[in-house]
């Protein structure tokens, strides 16, 4: 098989499984492009709190002031004018399946959603476009305190412990698409997990973006409280369409002392979507705070989660694998800040590129001063499966004190001949031959999913390797 | 001329990046023999046994390889493998994250159902063999080699030493059974003990349902595995061919004099 035809084979899948969507049905959708009007309509449609308005309008200003970034992927061609910054799908958030519109039903059955459910989650958001039409977790939870709820709720009915922290790990002067998504956030998560509870199956969130031309901006708060532990997941993925699609969400964490909380995403997004997200956490005494970031999709991505350590005994660490094939630029990695002594990370990164797609790490080691017996390794490694793709390595570090352990390795390598001829001669097709080895070079990372996602993460795999060997 | 053996070989010339190094090959293995293709370095032994699997480096050039009456010279290595052929290497290569078990599975399923995935994105071979099933598989060929059972959860050759890279090629053919297997090398780099062990897995598997043709620079390997026929390959030819006692000849005497008859010959 030619190369050339393997192209066009590319995300023929993709298009079958996730690519597909559904008639528009919204309850509301604003008008296309954004202003003070469409901002204060969004809040005035959710009957927000007046500070909220307010926050929103400022974050506004604040994105008009600033500049688009220049220093990664080209995203001068976004036109912010031509988007649908709130498209709301229903009139409420439903506890049943039963009672979601059957079109959306049966597209998040389609994604698997309620059945991944039933099997292994604690609780599931549904998020359609603007706002989340479906939201439960398991009662035993709620009994305990934990809060698992869209981040509109999470504001409505329990505003105060809401506004203690939102903003507050990222604020909207962060960069332009922190205070993009500050002006007109919609849907998200907000969790709460009570001093000692420990979330033993993973709250998953779904993010599904069906309206052509839409902005997506989901706005999530998680706070872990003293010694609980939670593992939220979130997937993503959108209907293939010729015009450009913008998902901007920012994720906030707070993990206390003693507390843990791992965050995996799977990102899926079709390639017309440009996904420039921030995420960042913060970790207190002996808190630990781990990124499993997996990116597959989108047209351009740009998110490096990023943990600050702040208090002794701290750790933090990114997983990252990014996957970049025609037409994709993935702009990955992760931050990890040491702001007190006796703090650890890691981060390891595994990037593959082919049909010309261009992935890479990008990535920050900052030891700040007084930060001294901090220990942080890092680790990258890029996989290019031929000659037009292309990956980078921009490891930037900023070490303010002597007194602490760096490491920093990198490799980038190419599938060898000789691996594909070694298991071609046992009867494995080439093109799987491929695929197996591209698995076995991320299952490092693989290997820390709970299983449903680490098979779904090689069937996703397999799916981009399709035709990728002539 | 016709012929009943599985694997025959004929007029086969090699080349690599323009360089003749098979020069006229003619060989036959049938099903229960044990053939030892003995010569010197630089001989053209490990071109034979890559060509035979269909490494793409390797160009032919003129004759021809018919595995079970058919040509292979247009068939792909997976499809040789498939049709019942077996290369066990002399460097196998690592793959990291991929474990042994994983790697068997997949390439133990390729034979049981259609190759290739069929373009829905979902995970091919899915009627392949039960996992109990195949646990129980590689637990009983991993005894067979005395391997310990952690192995089976190791990254294919990653790390392995010299002696579990050649058990583990072992243990492949042991899995997929193949009806003509070729052991390039297999003896080198492997110390008396696992050598022993090695053999005692080779003279397990070998019987009337396959055909072993055993590459080897020393004839220390012919000591545990004892050959039907010895040839001897000298610049790209098999320049000698014989019983078991030509490879005694050989350790005796060394290639010279085959060097010596071959220099008659052309002369």
């Amino acid at each position: 098989m030619s190369t050339e035809s393997a192209n066009l084979d590319l995300r023929e899948g993709y298009t079958e499984k996730y690519g597909f969507h559904d008639a528009e049905q919204s309850v509301f959708k604003s008008r296309r492009g954004l202003d003070k009007d469409v901002v204060a309509q969004i809040s005035d449609m959710k009957g927000e709190p007046v500070w909220m308005k307010n926050y929103r309008l400022k974050a506004l200003e604040i994105f008009e002031k600033k500049p688009m970034p220049t220093w990664g992927p080209d995203l001068s061609v976004i036109d912010f004018q031509n988007i649908f910054y709130y498209v709301k799908p229903t009139s409420e958030e439903f506890k049943s399946w039963d009672d979601v519109p059957a079109d959306m039903k049966r597209t998040f059955d389609k994604l698997g959603i309620p059945e991944a459910e039933q099997k292994f989650l604690s609780g599931v958001g549904a998020q359609y476009d603007s706002e989340v039409v479906y939201h439960k977790i398991q009662e035993k939870l709620e009994k305990l305190g934990v809060l698992f709820l869209s981040c509109d709720q999470g504001l409505k009915e329990h505003e105060a412990l809401f506004k203690q922290y939102f903003g507050t790990v990222i604020p909207s002067t962060d960069n332009k698409f922190a205070a993009l998504n500050s002006a007109v956030w919609s849907g998200g998560s907000f969790i709460y997990v009570p001093k000692g509870v420990h979330v033993d199956v993973p709250l998953q969130a779904y993010f599904r973006i069906n309206t052509k031309d839409m902005g997506q901006f989901e706005r999530t708060l998680i706070i872990v409280d003293e010694g609980a532990f939670v593992h939220y997941v979130e997937g993503c993925t959108a209907p293939t369409y010729s015009s450009d699609s913008l998902h901007s969400a920012v994720v906030e964490i707070i993990v206390k002392a003693g507390a843990r909380c791992r965050y995996t995403t799977i990102q899926n997004w079709s390639n017309n979507v440009y996904n420039l997200v921030t995420k960042r956490a913060v970790a207190y005494r002996n808190a630990t705070m781990e990124w499993v970031d997996g990116n597959l999709g989108s047209k351009i991505t740009q998110k490096y989660p990023s943990v600050y350590m702040m208090e002794p005994g701290a750790h933090g660490e990114i997983l990252s694998i990014a996957f970049a094939g025609k037409g994709q630029h993935q702009d990955a990695g992760g931050k990890v800040i040491h702001c007190a002594p006796n703090t650890s990370s890691k981060i390891i990164s595994k990037s593959i590129s082919k049909d010309g797609g261009r992935a890479g790490y990008r990535g920050l080691v900052k030891v700040q001063k007084g930060a001294v017996d901090s220990r942080s390794t890092v680790n990258c490694d890029a996989l290019i499966l031929d000659e037009r793709s292309r990956s980078d390595t921009y490891p930037y570090m900023e070490i303010e004190e002597d007194r602490v352990t760096i490491g920093h390795e990198a490799t980038v390598s190419k599938i060898g001949d000789e691996q594909l001829f070694y298991l071609q001669s046992r009867g494995i097709d080439k093109e799987e031959a491929a695929a197996m080895i591209v698995s076995g070079f991320i299952e490092p990372i693989v290997k820390e999913l709970p299983m449903e996602y680490a098979v779904e993460m090689n069937r996703l795999i397999q799916l981009q390797m399709e035709g990728s060997v002539g | 001329m016709s012929s009943n053996a599985e694997l025959v070989i004929r007029d086969l010339h090699v080349g690599i990046e323009g360089k003749e190094i098979l020069k006229g090959l003619d060989l036959e293995v049938k099903k229960g023999e044990i053939h030892a293709l003995m010569g010197p370095n630089g001989s053209g032994k490990s071109t034979l046994a890559n060509t035979l699997m269909g490494h793409p480096k390797y160009e032919v050039t003129q004759g021809d390889i018919l595995f079970k009456g058919e040509s292979i010279l247009e068939m792909e290595p997976d499809e040789r493998s498939r049709a019942g052929l077996f290369l066990a290497f002399q460097y196998p290569v690592a793959i990291p994250g991929l474990t042994v078990a994983n790697f068997l599975r997949t390439a133990l399923n390729t034979r049981l159902a259609p190759a290739a995935t069929n373009g829905s994105g979902a995970m091919p071979h899915k009627k392949g063999i039960a996992p109990k099933e195949f646990r129980a598989l590689l637990k009983e060929k991993m005894g067979l080699l005395k391997m310990d059972e952690s192995f089976a959860g190791r990254y294919l050759n990653d790390g392995f030493s010299g002696g579990e890279k050649k058990r583990a090629e072992i243990l492949q053919m042991a899995v997929l059974k193949p009806e003509i297997a070729i052991m390039d090398e297999t003896d080198s780099g492997l110390d008396i003990d696992a050598l022993r062990i090695v053999a005692d897995g080779v003279n397990a598997l070998a019987g009337p349902g396959m055909g072993v043709l055993v590459i080897t620079h020393y004839n220390r390997i012919l000591n545990y595995i004892k050959p039907d026929r010895v040839h001897v390959m000298v610049d790209g030819r098999i320049q000698v061919s014989g019983g078991a006692d030509l490879a005694l000849k050989l350790e005796s005497q060394g290639y010279d004099w085959v060097r010596d008859q071959q220099e008659v010959e052309q002369s």
